[in-house]
């Protein structure tokens, strides 16, 4: 659990969302083809809830008394990888083959092939679920663990969402944390012109979840919302709506439905590092 | 409300009379619990006992046991998982009305070490819970069970949205997903005994609650995938899962009597697949019968077709089930005579089959 009298290393945890996107950069290019954007807008996130957040010990991935995260969209994966390496989780070496034939890596999450990962994920809509499983388990074998979830917008149009965000108010969850990658696009277009979510906030309060709303990619608010969490005990769940972009980071990246798959060529690859470093869009 | 009106709660429903048929779908035992045996004046060979034992030897199990927590899905009187809430309530979570949500959650639960048993109609378990049992529990290998109960036809004229005539077909073909059908109370406690050392999950089909006793004791020597010969013959094996199991019985019984010699294997476990059993009855008795409660589509009726194709056993067969339809409304026992699945129907199949030649 974060301490919020430590003072919090902003300019490290800059430097590793800038890790995050180059390693996104450098794997897609393994792969051929891979989800940059939808990891840029999480780039954030992912650092804070690793480098600051979670109660982790990379030597013992099954500690029984860990924190939980659930990659609910399990295709930003490729994000989260190169972080689970740097903490020692595995060789960092390993991330070579990602996507390769027998790879541990694909493009979606495999928990009995990756340490560190703590639920597979790849079909959107269940992740909420699973930590409303693990916030259940901790409840029963008495650990004071806390589960996070992280969701799309997009994810949001799957009913069973709805279904575990009623059931995590109805058993009272209040060690479950969801986390909203609001980024605003699905494949076919902005999220709200394909399946609005809108108002995200209001419809979480109205299920009985604590809300709070910040800028996805301002490291201080996220570190301020995930200090601002009820204790892990307390009854009520909770969500924090991150507004993103989806591509942060990469120009032409950014809020264009053409990425949310995509590969760069050897020109653009170099264009785009070199935009990254220099840290223009962030 | 009109499109509900037929009942209050769109799944469990209310029986609105207090007749023999709705007692039997909705109740293991009578209508106060009290009383384990039913029907004895219909006579021994179709005695009826409570079936739906799961929650009471859970129960008993989870004294010892701390893995051990139940989840149903507003069932909880209907499948009579509530004797296991009324013993360990902090155990006992209700889902309401979202099987998705609550298999997804007993992974969830599975992943920090619980053993969840997760308890709703066949028909929501495994065909609206398809993909939260195969991409949440089996792929990744997590230890839940799903108690699959009114399996079949079973629901009678709650008509086909209640039915599960195709959830064998459809489970045993997720990997790494054991496959059982529970033939009675008796086996069941059997299952649910050595579930606790079954690595991987577990789909575990059910009948109505009330099913005739195969068993007269707990099996002590029951083992997943190695079918139990309940009786020897030389002319023709049924091979029988489930429900069909005490039928088959009786139907060889009285088929010994007018000169058949009939063997009866009950084929508890779908997956894995007691293949040598199945050998052994094709070259030993040289002719196979599968009898099951579901369509004759990818069932048990498949499995065993698949291995005598892949072993090249060409012995004559013939797979008995529901035909590739939407069933006809009636009470279950209507149902069962109509599509021969009761004994003097199966009796007729097999004299039919051995006519034939």
């Amino acid at each position: 659990m974060s301490d919020p009298t430590n003072t919090v290393d902003f300019d490290r945890l800059k430097e590793r969302a800038l890790f995050v996107r180059l390693e996104t950069l450098r794997l897609t290019r393994i792969a051929g083809a891979g989800h940059y954007s939808g990891t840029f807008s999480a780039a954030e996130l992912f650092v804070v809830l690793y480098y600051h957040q979670l109660r982790l010990d990379p030597s013992r991935p099954d500690w029984p008394d860990r924190d939980r995260f659930v990659l609910s969209k399990g295709h930003a994966a490729i994000g989260l990888y190169p972080i689970l390496a740097d903490l020692g989780f595995f060789d960092s070496a390993q991330l070579e083959t990602y996507t390769r034939f027998g790879s541990a890596f694909g493009d979606h999450p495999d928990m009995r092939k990756v340490a560190g990962i703590d639920f597979s994920s790849g079909s959107l809509g269940h992740g909420l679920s699973v930590g409303v499983g693990m916030a259940l388990g901790a409840r029963v074998q008495h650990r004071d663990f806390r589960t996070y979830v992280m969701v799309g917008d997009g994810e949001l149009a799957e009913g069973q969402v709805w279904e575990a965000i009623m059931a995590a108010h109805h058993f009272k969850l209040g060690s479950l944390v969801c986390i909203v990658d609001r980024n605003q696009l699905g494949i076919d277009g902005p999220t709200e012109e394909i399946m609005s979510a809108e108002p995200i906030d209001d419809r979480f309060r109205a299920f009985g979840w604590n809300v709070q709303r910040i800028n996805g990619h301002d490291l201080g608010q996220i570190v301020g919302a995930f200090d601002a969490l009820a204790t892990a005990d307390s009854s009520t769940p909770q969500v924090v709506i991150a507004d993103t972009i989806k591509g942060k980071g990469v120009k032409r990246m950014e809020l264009d439905v053409n990425w949310h798959v995509g590969n760069l060529n050897d020109t653009d690859y170099e264009a785009v590092y070199e935009e990254l470093v220099q840290g223009a869009g962030l | 409300m009109s499109s509900r009106g037929d009942s209050g709660s769109s799944h469990a429903g209310t029986p609105v009379s207090e007749g023999q048929d709705q007692k039997d779908l909705f109740r293991g035992a009578s209508e106060d619990g009290s009383s384990p045996r039913q029907g004895s004046e219909k006579g021994i060979s179709r005695a009826s006992v409570p079936a739906f034992v799961a929650g009471e030897e859970l129960a008993e199990l989870a004294k010892d046991d701390g893995r051990i927590v139940v989840l149903t899905a507003d069932l909880a009187s209907a499948n009579r998982l509530n004797d296991f809430g009324a013993r360990h309530p902090d155990r006992f979570f209700n889902f309401g009305i979202a099987e998705k949500n609550m298999i997804t959650a007993a992974a969830g639960m599975a992943s920090t070490g619980l053993m969840p048993f997760v308890g709703t109609f066949a028909a929501f378990a495994a065909l609206l819970g398809y993909e939260q049992i195969r991409t949440d529990c089996a792929y990744p290998g997590m230890a839940v069970r799903i108690l699959a109960h009114h399996s079949g036809m079973s629901m009678g004229y709650y008509g086909s949205s209640h039915h599960a005539l195709e959830d064998i077909a459809a489970m045993r073909a997720v990997a790494d997903l054991t496959v059982a059908c529970a033939t009675d109370g008796n086996q069941l406690r059997a299952m649910v005994r050595a579930s606790l050392d079954l690595p991987g999950a577990l789909y575990l089909r059910l009948g109505r609650g009330r099913d005739p006793e195969v068993y007269s004791t707990v099996p002590d020597d029951f083992v997943f995938g190695r079918a139990n010969k309940l009786r020897d013959g030389e002319d023709v094996t049924i091979i029988a899962t489930g429900s069909e199991v005490h039928p088959a019985l009786a139907a060889a019984e009285s088929l010994t009597v007018s000169g058949r010699s009939v063997r009866v294997l009950d084929m508890h476990t779908i997956k894995p697949l007691d293949v040598d059993a199945i050998v052994k009855a094709a070259t030993e008795t040289g002719a196979i019968v599968t009898v099951e409660e579901h369509g004759t589509i990818g069932g048990l009726g498949g499995a065993v077709a698949e291995v005598l194709a892949d072993r090249r056993l060409g012995v004559p067969f013939l797979r008995h089930g529901v035909h590739d339809e939407y069933v006809e409304i009636g009470p279950p026992a209507a149902l069962y005579a109509h599509y021969r699945l009761d004994a003097p129907g199966i009796i007729a199949v097999i004299d039919e089959f051995l006519t034939k030649g």
